[in-house]
């Protein structure tokens, strides 16, 4: 949608505004996905656990696509962020705090420490040594994790956490009823935040520092920082997924850290589609009720046949579900 | 003192064997990388290739070592041709996403792959006899199969080099790494030697796999499991080099025998430390080309 | 009218025909818990296959009407997939009874799970000692580390071994076993000179066995995870010469498991194992047992300890059924298996120790020899009735 930006007359201020306000208008689609999380709790009666841990790793889905498809920041590193939160809400369950909320808070900052301090580190390089600082900042924590295995638990896993009733209510059960409600909500609000950045004048200077940074830097826009603020706000993110993880399950182990978490990750999002921020929703479900189904059958063949996807997608149907899907429309409205 | 000194060689001596065994591995995939460009993750996979072939030709079939390692070598040649017309030419000149996604793709078809044809567990090498038991050298006893691969290692890094310092070949690969487009002017053929780069690249990552089967058991998550080191041995050394892998492969190889003797109860804590020490003072790696 | 009441009698005959029918047809659902995949998935098959020998040989010994249903999933060695599969097992499938896991954190993991649905878990390999307390749901028919490592570490002493370095991998089972072994060697008079923890995804074993090698003890203590681990560890032993030194190898049975000593071969001659089955044993319930096995899986797969803690365990559950002819809640089931004995195991007399509901067996002292160019384990010692030591050194708060 473009509009011609002169300053001065009236109408052309009116006509930016009007884009702007459209912009972040709803849409009615964008609805979708919360009517049928709402009807799948009474559809799927004996699925709330697995549709919980859904709901979080769409939150880190989510927070993945904010640096992969809007900042171009391409990282084999994300589950450390995850982890952290993971491992922050579990300490805290494990040693006394139990109050879920508060830990979902300290879970966010950790993380969105862990993800400033690691971007700052991170950000100064591109390509592929960008790459590799993701990776060893993930592989170096997930050291640490199994090392001070007196606080972690080490390689066995956290164990003995006690969270509280959300609220002194609504208690954490076998069957995960209030685990999807909690998670839901808790997306929903990740969810916000992030169609706010996107869409806000922050996420468009994002775009523009992927597409092209050096003009970006012409026109007088900081890149590192920005970079930094966006990797810190989608650390904060991942952390919170990983808290909820912790907190449905009552248990941290090491893989919330592993290289094969951000893979997978990675794969989740990319079926879906990057950058088109509802690619979480559509890959991440996509993938994990097919690896439930799937594992069930035969859980050796499941990484053979992802991994032939994975390139087919690639190869074939670049931009994953929404690209094929957003071709196909345009081709029909070309017509 | 003495058993400071024997310390000292029990740890530069495996150390060196394991530097040896991640340069084979990684040589290539440095080169491709700073050939094409390609983030290649899936390198790995042929070095469990290679491993594989190795050890079941020689545990199933049973060949003898040297006839079986260069099977092995000649299978992942073959298969690194047919991957490269088939899918890694697709992407050239794409994206760094597009190139990370499929070979992550490649690596976790490989994992699955591994455990459909060979099961779950690792393997693990027998070297044939005459490399068993231990060799008296200088009055010390040190296993006869490190010594092997070491002595190997050597031979092979002098033909590598040589044959880029001495041959038109070589001279070809660093004339396209330094650039590419100039290469092209000058007439030389870049879509087949990527082709044969990457092949030989592969074959190199086999005969590490095979060789290396010792101490890096070979098992399905191979590729996975073993990334990271291949993948800090080429940023730490720079990328399209040849030399800088070697340095960077020692670095890693006696840095991690070193901390596993000494202290144990940090892990890889150091060797991930200094990767991004390294990294952040040199972000093209120790011999990488400067911007 | 009576048209009426005729009809409406024959339903009602027919009705009660039916369930009664329904009623005796009874089908017990139990959730198996196993890796199939990761890398205890070797472990896995083992016990899975034990496990389905009993059941397959014994079906005729269920009550009249009783039939079993396995529903099986897979933890992929990973306390969340565990965790997450027992939740649906319990949840969805609604099982009766959980059995199986072959790590300890998965167990861990899935305790919890069985205190809140009152469902009980048959352990049948799991080994790490506190398991058996996070749940009084929980009972396990296998072993614990404490129970190999301390005896092997007395019978060390006994030997007249002074000194000895211990090394293991660095996690949680490892440092069981080294803190097992210390305990067993310091009672009986010996020193333990140094601990070493080598990284669990170890792919180098060389430097670490060069430094038992320099350190000259009279014994080092091994401990790995079954499978491919022994065997690495065992050929850098080889190839660094430590035996031809003069030190004694001395390990728990997961050194020298029955399926990989073909593998292992003429490394593990002269090593001693602490453990509960010995393939060569006597025992008429052993020599049955093979048989049953051999006949089964044709010499395609070799039992090992895994087996016969699966065959031990659906044994323990085949005898509940039956003594509650296949009617039970998750406390009578609990009730019956904390009083179990059995002298038909493969491995000798066993039992439960209703306390603590932990398995209580022999301990046997085994050493690999070289027979007909084969290695095997050949018992030398037996330990009889070992209640786990751990628990006994940390009696349980009230």
């Amino acid at each position: 949608m473009t509009v011609s930006v002169s300053p001065g007359s009236l109408e052309d201020r009116k006509a930016v505004i009007d884009a702007f306000a459209r912009r972040h208008r709803f849409k009615w689609y964008e609805a979708i996905p919360w009517v049928a999380a709402i009807a799948s709790y009474f559809a799927f009666d004996s699925y709330h656990a697995l549709g919980a841990q859904m709901f979080a790793t769409i939150l880190f889905a989510l927070s993945l696509d904010l640096l992969i498809g809007f900042a171009g920041i391409v990282t084999l590193g994300h589950a450390a962020f995850f982890g952290v939160g993971a491992y922050a809400a579990g300490i805290m369950a494990a040693n006394g705090w139990q109050e879920p909320l508060s830990q979902l808070l300290v879970a966010a900052v950790a993380a969105s420490g862990v993800g400033f301090a690691s971007g700052l580190i991170v950000l100064r390089t591109a390509g592929l040594t960008l790459l590799m600082q993701t990776l060893v900042v993930a592989a170096l924590l997930q050291e640490l994790a199994n090392k001070w295995s007196s606080v972690t638990g080490g390689s066995d896993g956290l164990l003995g956490m006690k969270i509280d009733p959300i609220f002194g209510v609504f208690r954490f059960d076998l069957y995960g009823d209030t685990a999807y409600v909690y998670c839901l909500v808790v997306l929903f609000i990740g969810w916000l935040i992030a169609r706010n950045i996107v869409y806000s004048s922050f996420g468009r200077s994002l775009t523009g520092i992927r597409e092209n940074p050096n003009r970006m830097h012409a026109i007088g826009a900081p890149v590192d920082g920005r970079k930094i603020a966006i990797y810190t706000i989608s650390a904060a993110l991942a952390g919170v997924a990983g808290a909820m993880i912790a907190q449905t399950t009552a248990l941290v182990g090491l893989n919330t850290l592993a290289l094969s978490k951000s893979g997978e990750l990675i794969i989740m999002l990319v079926i879906g589609g990057v950058g088109q921020l509802y690619g979480a929703f559509i890959g991440v479900p996509l993938y994990m009720i097919a690896q439930d189904r799937f594992s069930q059958i035969d859980p050796i063949f499941w990484y053979f046949w992802i991994g032939l996807f994975m390139i087919f997608v690639v190869v074939f149907a670049r931009g994953g579900v929404l690209g094929v899907c957003g071709r196909l429309l345009e081709r029909r409205s070309s017509r | 003192m003495s058993e400071f000194l024997s310390i000292t060689i029990s740890i530069l001596f495996h150390g060196v064997a394991m530097a040896m065994v991640l340069y084979l591995i990684s040589v290539g995939l440095s080169v491709t990388m700073g050939l094409m460009g390609f983030v290649n993750l899936a390198h790995g996979a042929f070095a469990m290739a290679g491993g594989y072939m190795l050890v079941l030709l020689m545990k199933q079939q049973h060949w003898p070592f040297g006839l079986a390692l260069l099977a092995a070598i000649v299978i992942c040649v073959v298969m690194s041709l047919i991957l490269e017309r088939l899918l890694y030419r697709r992407l050239y000149g794409g994206g760094e996403l597009d190139q990370v996604l499929m070979t992550m793709g490649l690596i976790f078809a490989s994992v699955g792959a591994a455990t459909w044809l060979f099961g779950p567990v690792s393997q693990s090498l027998e070297p044939p006899a005459m490399l068993r038991g231990q060799i008296n050298f200088l009055g010390r006893d040190f296993p006869t199969y490190r010594s092997f691969l070491i002595l190997c290692g050597a031979l092979l890094v002098t033909a590598l080099w040589l044959g880029l310092e001495r041959t038109r070949f070589g001279a070809q690969i660093r004339a396209s790494v330094d650039n590419l487009r100039m290469a092209q002017t000058l007439g030389i053929n870049t879509s087949r030697l990527f082709s044969i780069a990457f092949a030989l690249g592969s074959g190199l990552a086999a005969l590490g796999g095979g060789l290396g089967a010792d101490f890096l058991n070979v098992g399905p998550n191979y590729a996975l499991e073993y990334l990271v080191y291949f993948l800090i041995v080429v940023a730490v050394g720079g990328l399209g080099s040849i030399r800088g892998p070697f340095v960077a492969a020692l670095i890693v190889g006696v840095s991690d025998t070193a901390f596993k003797y000494l202290a144990p109860q940090y892990g890889a804590f150091f060797i991930y430390a200094i990767t991004m020490a390294i990294l952040l003072w040199r972000p093209r790696g120790l011999f990488g080309q400067s911007a | 009218m009576l048209a009426n009441v005729i009809h409406a009698s024959l339903l009602g005959a027919v009705a009660g025909v039916a369930l009664t029918a329904a009623a005796s047809a009874q089908t017990i659902k139990i959730g198996v818990v196993n890796s199939y995949s990761g890398f205890l998935a070797q472990q896995g098959d083992e016990m899975e296959k034990g496990m389905d020998l009993y059941i397959k040989t014994h079906q005729a010994n269920l009550p009249p009407g009783v039939k079993i249903e396995l529903v099986r999933r897979d933890d992929g060695a990973n306390p969340e997939t565990g965790k997450r599969v027992a939740q649906e097992l319990i949840t969805r499938e609604r099982v009766q009874l959980l059995f199986g896991i072959v790590a300890s954190p998965v167990a861990a993991a899935v305790a919890p799970l069985t205190a809140e649905a009152k469902t009980p878990l048959v352990i049948t390999n799991a080994a790490g000692s506190a398991i058996t307390r996070i749940s009084p749901y929980v009972v396990r028919a296998s072993f614990t580390q404490w129970q190999f490592a301390v005896p092997m570490g007395q019978w060390s002493a006994k030997q007249g071994w002074k000194t000895a370095i211990t090394a293991v991998s660095d996690f949680i089972p490892g440092h069981d076993a080294e803190g097992a072994f210390t305990q067993g060697f310091t009672e009986g008079g010996g020193k333990v000179l140094s601990a070493l923890r080598f990284p669990p995804a170890n792919p180098d074993f060389a430097p670490f066995v060069q430094r038992i090698k320099d350190a000259k003890p009279d014994v080092a203590f091994l401990w790995v995870p079954a499978g491919a681990q022994a065997s690495g560890m065992l050929k850098a032993i080889r190839d660094l010469g430590v035996r031809t030194a003069g030190t004694k190898i001395v390990a728990t049975q997961d050194l020298l498991p029955d399926e990989e000593l073909p593998n292992i071969g003429d490394v593990g001659d002269g090593v001693i194992s602490a453990g509960n089955w010995t393939s060569g044993a006597d025992r008429p319930a052993n020599k049955a047992f093979l048989a049953a096995w051999e006949k089964e899986y044709q010499g395609k797969v070799i039992a090992d300890f895994l087996s016969v803690d699966g065959w031990d365990g659906m044994d323990m559950v085949f005898d509940m059924i039956n003594a509650t002819k296949g009617k039970f809640t998750g406390d009578e089931a609990m009730k019956f298996f904390s009083t179990w004995k059995s002298d038909k195991s493969p491995r000798g007399p066993i039992s439960i120790d209703p306390v603590e509901r932990d398995i209580v067996q022999n301990v046997y002292i085994r050493r690999g020899e070289m027979k007909n160019g084969k290695l095997v384990n050949v018992d030398i010692d037996t330990i009889p009735d070992v209640k786990d030591p751990w628990k006994i050194l940390n009696p349980a708060k009230k």
